[in-house]
């Protein structure tokens, strides 16, 4: 116990073994702020002790020795509380007879591959919180698209949208497809704060994402939104205008990167000619297909934007030609016309 | 191949050893071994990949332009390359050229990719294999050894000894290994310049790019570029240090993780110049990608034609979790040449997942299929590999020589008929430098990681010119980056692309302006 009331150790047990890419592990590498490293090597002051568990980057030399910490929290023997983190979606394993979709380690008495829907039944309410990396893991993501064979679904599908932790804390859910870099490292970081006593729950929306980082929109934050507002649209993506025309739908999709960047300020999505295809949403990715149409609300308000976007812009490129000139008393002339009165003899 | 005498089966006891799951890797993946350690060999192995998500089956009836933005998701390490080749599929069917500057850019983005992934890949995956904590743990001997070995290309990255270097690599502690921490992120901003984010890009379409073509845009790049140079300047010696130390040090490693020379390529880097995306065209401007296309048997370039690359491809099953498509369905019955194309041809595949026990003796064991090469010559379905992808890439460009890039900003890649030589420009901290990727004499571990080091320096140099050739394009005013097309009601196309970790396909079939089949085949399976 830290002398906040809060622990000093904790694990983060991830389990990539969803119906997923690993595109979100892969993410976090990336983060700068704060970089993996920083949490790991005790760079942020005041944060608990941290052993990361994560398939992609853990040392160990993989099998029974990379299990051994999920083993442990099975059986109450971690001897510190864990952050149970899940990447991919849930599949139904209710369907398949026999066999498994995806599996995490074997059954040591059986032999059999063990499902993560056995690890998440087992370990989630062990954790002390459950954090879902990424849409697909969130809300199902792409490989819970119509006609999958798989049945797959997101994490508060599978355990219930009221679950609550050990720690009684709801699933926290940050999406996005990939997760972006920094929102991730940024929400284990305040759980890491919370965790030592340090911050109060982590403030949550109804589908379960941290609200300072998901409660804006895309078109909220795009630098292209000026030329939305003059009703200027890009036809091809050519164009460095607006692309609600051709595919964005930012203005009703609830993300930070147009505003944040990618990685360090760098890339985005509609920003920098990348349509949003609304990877961070529940809806994701049906409710967008075909991904390069329209969507249908853009019509309505493009329209209304378009018929007073060209006369303010008219408008706009007059006041932007005077402004544009220099005032008349800046000069090489033999007098002085800014308006003081000088005091030198002439 | 028996690359040892065979020990007859009754003298041996074997122990099972199992590693599930494997780390430090990307995917699901467990490896079953019998060992024989009184002889010290691996007698059997069989790997197992435990996870389906059915791509193939979820994408039909879809529309074909969604084919890139879904693709991609299939990995979240080179979805990028996804991406690209299902654009360079789209662009088939479709029949729109992009413009040249958009080809650039993704050559660009293509190349970071590269950059970042066999550095992330290379420097804090792989290399925790050769480490000191590890070495320590597996082999102090060796370690004994690598304190007294005098490293020496010390003068060029600073490391005295060859334990030096292993303790460089220490994962989150070492100093290289922070370092190459950093040069992944350096390269993903590169990345994220020419496609939008990472790893799933958002400015790539069928038909060009969105990215905004200025002169900061590629002045951002080339910036970071110089700075990555100086890196790539000190960890190929570095990396060839280690290894050589490998051979020398523990005699007959060369014969660990060793395969026949069985090496397929199937090309990176589209010239804009000579790529028209047609099918009827794809030998010659197959050719003329800068990271030549090949098939590599024992040695020996067996053709550099996409076509015959393309009408190879089979399909197998045996030890997967899946239906046979013997009864299915044919798509494609003639290639637009004419040619036939055989049932088994990713064209014609039909994904039917019968989900069942895992059998490790009999099988099934795997999700994965067991994509062969039909030679034509000897009727042989061969089990070509990628040799983790670079080494491939290496060993078809080099034997076909072919590339010869020179920029004049002093960067350039020439392929000689037996090596590659990677010339990096002079920058602030480091003068020009010349490395030559010489054929190795075998395709095992050791090469497939050196090469993994050398594609690095390859592709560094190539940006370099693809860089030059995409700022004289915006400095003539050429700055259009999209090219409209139409949907066809019904067409094929196929995209063929060097993933990271090498081969990767596309095939695509529509009919009524909706994918019919779509089967990817990248380099794992």
């Amino acid at each position: 116990m830290s002398e906040n009331g809060g622990v000093e150790e904790v694990y983060i047990l991830w389990i990539s073994e969803g119906m997923s890419c690993d595109g979100d592990s892969v993410s976090i590498t990336a983060a700068t702020l704060p970089s993996l490293e920083d949490v790991v090597l005790g760079n942020i002051p005041g944060l608990p002790k941290v052993h990361l568990h994560n398939k992609v980057l853990h040392h160990s030399l993989g099998g029974e020795e990379f299990l051994r910490p999920f083993r442990q929290a099975l059986d109450d023997e971690l001897g510190a509380p864990f952050v149970l983190v899940i990447e991919g979606s849930i599949p139904n394993e209710n369907i398949n007879g026999e066999g498994y979709w995806t599996s995490f380690g074997n059954d040591p008495a059986t032999g059999e591959p063990l499902t993560i829907n056995w690890w998440i039944d087992r370990l989630a309410p062990k954790a002390w919180a459950v954090v879902a990396a990424g849409t697909c893991a969130a809300y199902g993501g792409i490989h819970a698209m119509a006609g999958n064979p798989t049945g797959c679904m997101g994490l508060a599908d599978y355990l219930g949208w009221d679950f609550r932790s050990a720690g009684g804390i709801p699933i926290v859910n940050v999406p996005g497809c990939p997760v972006q870099p920094d929102n991730f490292m940024e929400t284990v970081t305040w759980l890491l704060y919370q965790a030592a006593g340090l911050a109060p729950m982590i403030p949550l929306d109804e589908q379960l994402r941290p609200t300072w980082l998901f409660g804006k929109t895309v078109h909220e934050g795009c630098d292209r939104a000026g030329y939305y507002e003059q009703g200027d649209f890009a036809l091809d993506y050519n164009s460095p205008k607006c692309q609600v025309k051709i595919g964005c739908w930012g203005p009703v999709v609830n993300c930070n990167v147009t505003k944040r960047g990618w990685m360090d300020g760098i890339g985005g999505c509609p920003n920098v000619g990348g349509i949003c295809i609304g990877c961070t949403m529940p809806g994701f990715p049906d409710k967008f297909m075909p991904f390069m149409d329209q969507p249908p609300g853009g019509t309505v308000s493009s329209s209304f934007t378009q018929a007073y976007g060209a006369m303010i812009r008219r408008l706009r490129s007059i006041t932007n030609r005077t402004v544009n000139k220099e005032p008349r008393w800046r000069h090489n002339r033999g007098e002085l016309t800014t308006g003081y009165n000088p005091r030198w003899p002439r | 191949m028996a690359i040892r005498e065979e020990v007859p089966q009754q003298a041996r006891n074997l122990v099972e050893m199992s590693w599930d799951p494997i780390t430090r890797i990307v995917g699901n993946l467990g490896i079953y071994t019998k060992i024989d350690f009184d002889n010290r060999e691996v007698v059997e192995c069989k790997s197992t990949s435990s996870i389906f998500r059915g791509y193939s089956v979820f994408m039909k009836g879809k529309d074909p332009r969604d084919s890139h933005f879904i693709t991609s998701r299939i990995c979240g390490i080179c979805g990028d390359n996804h991406a690209t080749c299902s654009c360079y599929a789209q662009q088939m069917a479709y029949g729109v050229k992009p413009p040249p500057l958009a080809e650039w850019i993704v050559n660009l983005g293509e190349a970071a990719e590269y950059m970042f992934d066999h550095c992330i890949f290379q420097d804090n995956l792989v290399f925790v294999d050769f480490c000191e904590q590890l070495v320590r743990e597996t082999n102090p001997g060796l370690l004994r050894r690598a304190e007294q070995t005098e490293a020496p290309h010390a003068d060029v990255h600073g490391y005295r000894t060859i334990a030096d270097i292993m303790r460089a690599f220490n994962p989150f502690t070492g100093d290289l290994y922070k370092e190459a921490l950093q040069m992944a992120r350096l390269t993903r901003e590169m990345f994220c310049l020419m496609e939008g984010r990472h790893v799933h890009p958002s400015t790539l379409y069928p038909g060009g790019v969105g990215t905004v073509a200025t002169p900061q845009l590629f002045t951002d790049y080339l910036t970071r570029l110089m700075r990555f140079m100086d890196w790539v300047k000190k960890i190929v010696p570095a990396n060839d240090d280690v290894f050589d130390f490998f051979y020398e040090a523990l005699p007959g490693y060369e014969e660990v993780g060793r395969r026949r020379v069985l090496l397929g390529c199937w090309g990176s880097f589209q010239d804009p110049g000579v790529c028209d995306y047609r099918y009827q065209t794809m030998n010659e401007w197959g050719r003329a990608m800068f990271v030549t296309p090949g098939v590599v048997v024992d040695g020996e370039l067996v053709t550099t034609a996409l076509v015959d690359i393309n009408l190879g491809i089979r399909i197998l099953l045996g030890s997967s979790y899946y239906e046979d498509w013997e009864n299915e369905e044919m798509f494609v019955e003639r290639d637009p040449l004419g040619n036939p194309v055989d049932r088994r041809h990713p064209w014609n595949q039909t994904t039917i997942p019968k989900p069942q026990r895992r059998d490790l003796e009999k099988g099934p064991y795997s999700w994965v299929m067991s994509p062969r090469w039909y030679d034509r010559r000897t009727g042989d379905h061969l089990a070509l590999d990628t040799g983790g992808g670079a080494l491939a890439r290496l060993w078809a460009t080099a034997l076909a020589g072919l590339v010869d890039i020179r920029s004049s900003f002093g960067a350039g890649v020439r392929a000689t008929g037996e090596s590659v030589e990677i010339t990096l420009p002079k920058t602030a901290a480091t003068p020009e430098t010349r490395f030559e990727w010489k054929i190795p004499r075998w395709s095992n571990a050791i090469e497939r990681d050196r090469a993994r080091i050398y594609f690095i320096a390859y592709s560094a140099a190539a940006a370099v010119y693809f860089v030059e050739k995409a700022l004289g394009l915006v400095h003539a005013g050429e700055t259009k980056v999209f090219e409209d097309f139409e949907v066809p009601e019904e067409g094929i196309g196929c995209g063929f692309h060097e993933a990271v970790r090498g081969v990767l396909s596309h095939h695509l079939v529509i009919r009524d302006g909706k994918i019919a089949n779509y089967h990817p085949y990248p380099p794992t399976p």
